[in-house]
């Protein structure tokens, strides 16, 4: 693919709102991670939850879309002055030249369940004020995106499980490359609710302690929530050195199974394979790969077995869900958020929690942060119905 | 901007259409249309325990895909794939929210993997074999449009055939009352670079603002506008008839779908 520009970037998760306390919590491998007490739930399990997203107050026009979701965009949005590069953005393109592609795996579902609390006793009618189409909907958070920017470009939700927010930055760049749209604001936002915190506890994948990405007695995931956008500019000729690039973009079927991976990750190592061959480069051009890394044991194993087949077990690499928890539909833009820091500062974040490195699983994955010139890293991410997508991200000299 | 592609293959699901050959005499109005309850096929491209656990919305994609690469002639192992849906699987979506609203909220782990937007597509790559990438998409009305935009962008950049399937299924009560989607449908296309032996026309896509098509028939109109994936049925009828020219699809206001189309 030609390279895009990453032009502005945010992350906002439990580390904290913004890139600052993100880079501050990765290099010195911090986890956000605590106890679950979200809601009514009780589990015994941990979760990364984003402090204040209940206190968020959407402009009144947009009442309609307010749930969890959506105010949890707003708060990434409102990070790292984002909000107002998009604006000036829609001011030197025009609103219909710029494209709204984000992902999200259970958009606004929180605000489903509570209605289903509140049904009329005699009829069993959901509430009058429970609003479908601008909460629950998976394409409301960029319905609301799109409306909070006067945006009038195309749109549209990439909803893929775990690979939602990856996918998008493939999607935008497609339609880039044709002409559609000229910038694309790119991105994803999941937001904690029941249906994820019972149902990854039902099919016994989540954790009792903080998750343990790659650890040889990792539990299960820590379930977390996040916003992660980017602006998607086509690179001009001169950049800053520092700029940070999309190289390329690599998406694969498992055609397996509906909640496991294949054991010998083949979807995973397609997906990379085809990501380095879209940016034109191979295995030993990768400086850093940000691995997909659940901490369940059928997702390390079968993520450490596709990168060892294609990278050997040389190149440094490591999983930032013990920071953030999984944030699912919003992990491939938290960990672009990752891999951009990693390139600008120079650092390879050390995976939080991880204590004891599995032996069965040869990789150079790093328990510490590790410092120096950092020119290209890969991130992966992988989602149920085995949906995975790996991206290519670069400096820009 | 305008996106060139060609359409190898139709497949279709909806009331009273089990098929794009009945479909197809319908539009061309050779038949008169009869709504009548969707009839969904067995799934039997699925291993058994997986055909158990598909739902109404998985057998209606899976069905209308395969006929639309059937119809082409088509090898389903190697497609990409672009599948669009309005809404998810509401019977399970309601069974999930019935549990966590009740005292015992454990949830039936098939139900919450079922739960994902790309269901169908992790069923159709399970049932089909197909490594290629597939994307799934929501754009709540606009997913016919959302859908074919993807697709025709993939078979641009690409240069190669992709699969869209768009359909939805029907949410019960109590979510019906506030997304009354009545019924299964789906309609699926195969698209193609290049004009082939099965072409049926050559499509240009782009985005406009042309007042969005309705179908002059009422029934046929109340189809477009009561199930979401039905909002292809202007392109389709095009098809049908044989004739070159344009449909306006529904997308996101402003903006609409323009699709002109001559027959091979």
């Amino acid at each position: 693919m030609t390279p895009l520009l990453l032009s502005h970037l945010t992350a906002t998760t439990c580390l904290g709102r913004g890139l600052a306390p993100t880079r501050a919590a990765l290099e010195n491998v911090d986890s956000g991670l605590r106890h679950c007490d979200f809601e009514t739930v009780r589990l015994d399990v941990w979760i990364g939850e984003v402090p204040g997203v209940d206190e968020v107050k959407l402009p009144a026009a947009l009442a309609r879309h307010d749930c969890r979701n959506n105010r949890l965009a707003l708060l990434g949005l409102e990070a790292d002055g984002f909000a107002d590069a998009v604006r000036a953005a829609v001011g030197r393109y025009g609103k219909r030249r710029i494209g709204v592609i984000l992902g999200t795996s259970t958009s606004g579902i929180l605000q489903m369940e509570l209605a289903y609390r509140r049904r009329d006793a005699t009829t069993g009618a959901l509430p009058d004020d429970f609003i479908y189409e601008t909460t629950h909907n998976a394409y409301s958070v960029a319905g609301f995106t799109r409306e909070l920017f006067g945006i009038e470009g195309p749109a549209v939700v990439v909803s893929t499980a775990c690979s939602s927010s990856a996918k998008v930055f493939a999607a935008a760049s497609r339609m880039m490359a044709c002409g559609l749209i000229d910038a694309a604001l790119v991105g994803g936002v999941d937001s904690l609710c029941l249906t994820t915190l019972y149902g990854f506890n039902s099919l016994e994948l989540t954790a009792p302690s903080p998750c343990r990405p790659y650890d040889a007695h990792r539990h299960g995931i820590s379930i977390g929530e996040g916003a992660g956008f980017a602006l998607l500019e086509r690179a001009t000729a001169s950049l800053d050195a520092d700029a940070v690039l999309l190289l390329g973009a690599g998406e694969s079927s498992d055609a397996f199974h509906m909640s496991s991976p294949h054991p010998e990750g083949l979807g995973a190592r397609l997906a990379m394979e085809r990501a380095l061959a879209d940016a034109d480069l191979t295995p030993a051009d990768i400086d850093y790969i940000n691995l997909h890394g659940t901490a369940t044991p059928a997702n390390d194993a079968a993520e450490g077995k596709a990168v060892a087949a294609l990278f050997g077990t040389s190149v440094p690499c490591s999983s930032t869900k013990g920071a953030t928890g999984h944030t699912l539909g919003a992990a491939g833009a938290v960990e672009v958020a990752a891999c951009a820091l990693a390139l600008r500062h120079g650092f390879l974040p050390g995976s939080a929690n991880t204590e004891t490195l599995d032996p069965a699983i040869p990789l150079d994955y790093l328990l510490a942060t590790r410092h120096g010139e950092v020119r290209r890293t890969l991130t992966n991410s992988f989602g149920f119905g085995g949906s995975n997508c790996s991206l290519v991200l670069g400096r820009a000299e | 901007m305008n996106l060139s592609v060609f359409i190898d293959g139709i497949g279709v699901l909806a009331p009273g259409l089990e098929s794009w050959s009945a479909a197809a005499e319908v539009l061309a109005g050779r038949a008169a249309y009869a709504p009548a309850p969707t009839v969904l096929p067995a799934p039997a491209v699925l291993p058994p325990a997986e055909r158990r656990r598909a739902s109404r919305l998985v057998k209606t994609a899976l069905g209308a895909g395969l006929e639309a690469v059937n119809h082409a002639g088509a090898d389903a192992s190697s497609l990409a794939t672009v599948f669009a849906s309005s809404s998810g699987d509401g019977h399970n979506c309601h069974a999930i929210c019935e549990t966590l609203a009740s005292d015992d909220r454990s949830v039936s782990p098939t139900r919450f993997h079922n739960s994902v937007h790309n269901a169908a597509a992790g069923y159709w790559g399970i049932a089909t074999g197909a490594m290629a990438p597939s994307q799934v998409l929501c754009a709540f009305d606009a997913g016919f449009a959302a859908g074919l935009l993807e697709a025709a962008v993939q078979v641009a950049s690409a240069q190669t055939p992709v699969l869209l399937v768009v359909y939805d299924a029907e949410y019960p009560e109590p979510i019906f009352s506030k997304r009354p989607v009545p019924d299964a449908g789906a309609i699926a296309l195969l698209l193609s670079p290049a004009r082939g032996p099965r072409s049926l026309a050559a499509a240009k896509v782009s985005l406009g603002d042309t007042p969005m098509a309705r179908m002059d028939d009422a029934a046929q109109e109340k189809l477009r506008s009561d199930i979401p994936a039905m909002r292809g049925l202007p392109l389709l009828q095009l098809i049908a008839r044989g004739q070159a020219g344009g449909a306006s699809l529904e997308y996101l206001a402003p903006l609409t779908l323009q699709v002109d189309v001559a027959p091979c």
